[in-house]
């Protein structure tokens, strides 16, 4: 079934209109995910990129049935849209959005508690089921189709991970950019288990950095779980100075529990195959899959 | 972005939330009129000489070029005056400075509230900052204040208390109530502890904080409860709605190089080692940096270019790179995704016949979109470029490059 998303899901673009949204909901229609529906308040009735556009999140899930929604609204009004949708009963949000202040994501963490809608990011490159829908900003022919899932914080060092699996032979299920802010709506962990109950997907790569403790998280719940599928695990910023933000606004190394070699020890302590170098994480996938 | 505490207590006081009073200077001149003004309104000839710098340890902190300690009690004018000359200007060196130290550009001259009274007198530790675990604002507190938290935890964890705030209804009467009832105090200090807390947790949520640390968090001996000292950090992505507090920060107080970065929207961050890197997004970058140490190398900076790795951005990043002697390579790994590879290609080698003499040999990675097309320009440019297509085969590079 692969994870999140497929070639049935139906999307909604929110800042669809701005350079962004146009740009990569373009890049995303020639990957041929499903858009039926833009927002941007004030131009409802409209057409862009010859889909409809709506001034409501509402008004486009009862026209279109709509049950995705893809955010490249501005950081001060990210926090509003991811409501918007939320309200409207999108099923799963992909916010790209980079630079959300942390009390706004404080306010929607505890906006979505007990709803039914998933958030993934802010701050991520989005969701890809390969061949079949691109929710997102990774270029998508990096993505060959296969049965190993990837759950990572970042960016390019997913479509270096995508890269190197494709480069053994083997290929993705789906990737899972969950972002690098402090505050995110799918964790780790969450995306793991996703996978792990996923009959399209055999193994997993898990790829963190620095700062919070969603890696270790992640880690103890495969091992109570029973370690079901193969886990290859990297941690990026082992040569990272404490205390300094490197680039993503949740990496930042707090105390001694948030480091890159705490997080390795506590991962391969749980039974997940850490390499300590990125150029390995296809090798290492590889020796695993032959084992099997 | 971090404030000094001057700027700190100017911003907590706008929401009546007690500080020790002081006046922040910039020259011997005005410390003298500011000791002047706090002894005539606080009726005491005591005051306290604060350097400025942001980092904390300045009471134990030595000023390399005189001696003195970064914060100095006085209790004349003289004091005032010899403190001020042998602080300000000075390089201060504390546990969190390293030894290159910080210089001091600014003073806070402050009223002492160490003062004699009915009640004894108490110093407590309290902060807010963000449960990233939980995704809510948590009040660290403990009775032990004045000393670093990271040895109250250590030597007494039972006497540290956790209050985590609900989002939806802020911090509540009977919470801020539980702080100062478990802070032992009673009577007016209650009171006005109750008030303290309450007003404070509305400073850290409307100015943006992303940690606000007041320690010591003192009684005085008349039962008022101020903030002697305040350590405060604004949330960098709710700049954007705080232009005024934007314009506090010192840029005096970041590494220069870094501040260069910043005018080329690059993202760097200076490190010690010999093996300079440009890379695209942080992850990948925090990567190369990894890959560089495991191949023999240290790497000497943090640099994500972002999204758009053109000649313009690859030359600001080489110019930034090189300001460093201690370079020996630079490695560029850039992982071609809706940029394309040959295009960056072209921008590494404009950027490098720009610079005209670069004398460290230069390591390109580019993988992705046109990752070949790429390779063959470097290999056919004639410089002293080096390229590679997978991560591999780069850090064997930088292996024989720092052999």
């Amino acid at each position: 079934m692969s994870i999140l998303v497929n070639k049935n899901s139906k999307i909604v673009v929110q800042g669809f209109t701005g350079t962004e949204g146009t740009f990569h909901a373009t890049q995303m229609i020639e990957f041929g995910t499903n858009i039926v529906a833009g927002v941007t308040p004030g131009k409802g009735g409209t057409n862009h990129l010859n889909c409809p556009i709506f001034n409501t999140v509402a008004d486009s899930v009862k026209k279109t049935g709509a049950n995705v929604s893809i955010i490249f609204v501005p950081p001060a009004f990210a926090a509003d849209a991811i409501m918007e949708a939320t309200e409207a009963g999108i099923e799963l949000i992909v916010c790209i959005t980079e630079g959300i202040p942390v009390q706004d994501m404080v306010q929607v963490k505890h906006y979505l508690k007990g709803k039914n809608t998933r958030l993934i990011g802010p701050n991520c490159p989005g969701v890809i089921t390969a061949d079949e829908c691109k929710v997102g900003i990774m270029p998508g022919f990096i993505f060959k189709k296969g049965r190993i899932g990837i759950v990572s914080k970042s960016g390019t060092l997913t479509y270096e991970a995508a890269d190197q699996v494709a480069k053994v032979g083997l290929g993705i299920s789906t990737a899972v950019g969950i972002g690098g802010d402090p505050i995110i709506g799918t964790t780790t962990k969450d995306a793991v288990e996703l996978f792990m109950n996923d009959n399209e997907t055999d193994a997993i790569v898990l790829i963190g950095e620095i700062g919070g403790g969603m890696e270790a998280e992640a880690a103890h719940w495969i091992k109570s779980t029973g370690n079901k599928k193969p886990v290859v695990g990297f941690i990026a910023g082992q040569t990272a100075p404490p205390g300094r933000r490197m680039g993503h606004a949740g990496a930042i190394v707090g105390g001694e529990d948030d480091t890159a070699i705490a997080k390795m020890k506590i991962m391969r302590e749980c039974g997940i195959h850490v390499v300590s170098s990125p150029a390995d994480i296809g090798k290492k996938m590889a020796e695993l899959i032959d084992k099997k | 972005m971090n404030l000094h505490e001057y700027q700190a207590k100017e911003l907590l006081k706008k929401f009546n939330v007690p500080v020790q009073e002081g006046v922040a200077c910039s020259s011997v001149h005005e410390a003298e009129e500011a000791y002047r003004q706090i002894k005539t309104q606080f009726g005491s000839p005591f005051a306290v000489v604060k350097a400025q710098i942001h980092a904390g340890g300045r009471g134990k902190g030595t000023i390399k070029e005189t001696g003195i300690n970064g914060v100095k009690v006085g209790k004349s004018i003289d004091d005032i005056t010899e403190f001020s000359q042998k602080i300000l200007g000075g390089t201060l060196v504390t546990i969190q400075t390293g030894a290159a130290g910080k210089v001091v550009n600014k003073i806070l001259v402050t009223q002492d509230m160490y003062y004699d009274g009915p009640s004894e007198r108490k110093e407590f530790y309290l902060s807010i900052l963000l449960d990233r675990s939980k995704g809510q604002n948590v009040i660290i507190y403990s009775t032990e204040g004045g000393m670093n938290i990271e040895e109250i935890a250590h030597n007494t964890p039972e006497k540290i208390f956790k209050e985590w705030v609900n989002p939806s209804g802020g911090l509540l009467s009977f919470q801020a109530r539980k702080i100062a009832f478990n802070l032992g105090l009673s009577g007016e200090a209650f009171k006005n502890c109750v008030k303290f807390v309450t007003n404070l947790y509305k400073a850290y949520v409307n100015l943006d904080c992303g940690m606000l640390e007041i320690n010591p968090l003192f009684k005085a001996a008349d039962d008022k409860i101020v903030a002697v000292d305040c350590k405060m950090n604004i949330d960098d992505n709710a700049l954007i709605r705080h232009s005024d507090l934007a314009s506090m920060s010192d840029t005096n107080e970041e590494d220069p190089t870094e501040v260069e970065a910043g005018k080329y929207n690059l993202n760097f961050v200076k490190l010690d080692g010999n093996v300079g890197c440009m890379v695209n997004g942080a992850g990948l970058a925090m990567a190369t940096m990894d890959m560089i140490k495991l191949s023999g190398g240290e790497p000497a900076n943090f640099l994500d270019v972002g999204g758009s790795a053109n000649a313009q951005t690859v030359e600001a990043g080489f110019k930034i790179i090189l300001k460093d002697p201690a370079v020996k390579a630079i490695l560029i790994n850039i992982f071609g995704g809706i940029v394309r590879c040959d295009r960056v290609a072209q921008g590494v080698i404009d950027a490098y016949k720009n610079m005209g003499n670069i004398n460290v040999p230069i390591i390109v990675r580019l993988q992705g979109t046109n990752a070949d097309q790429a390779k063959k320009i470097i290999d056919e440019s004639g410089l002293k470029v080096q390229s590679a297509i997978l991560l591999s085969e780069a850090a064997d590079l930088v292996k024989k490059a720092v052999a």
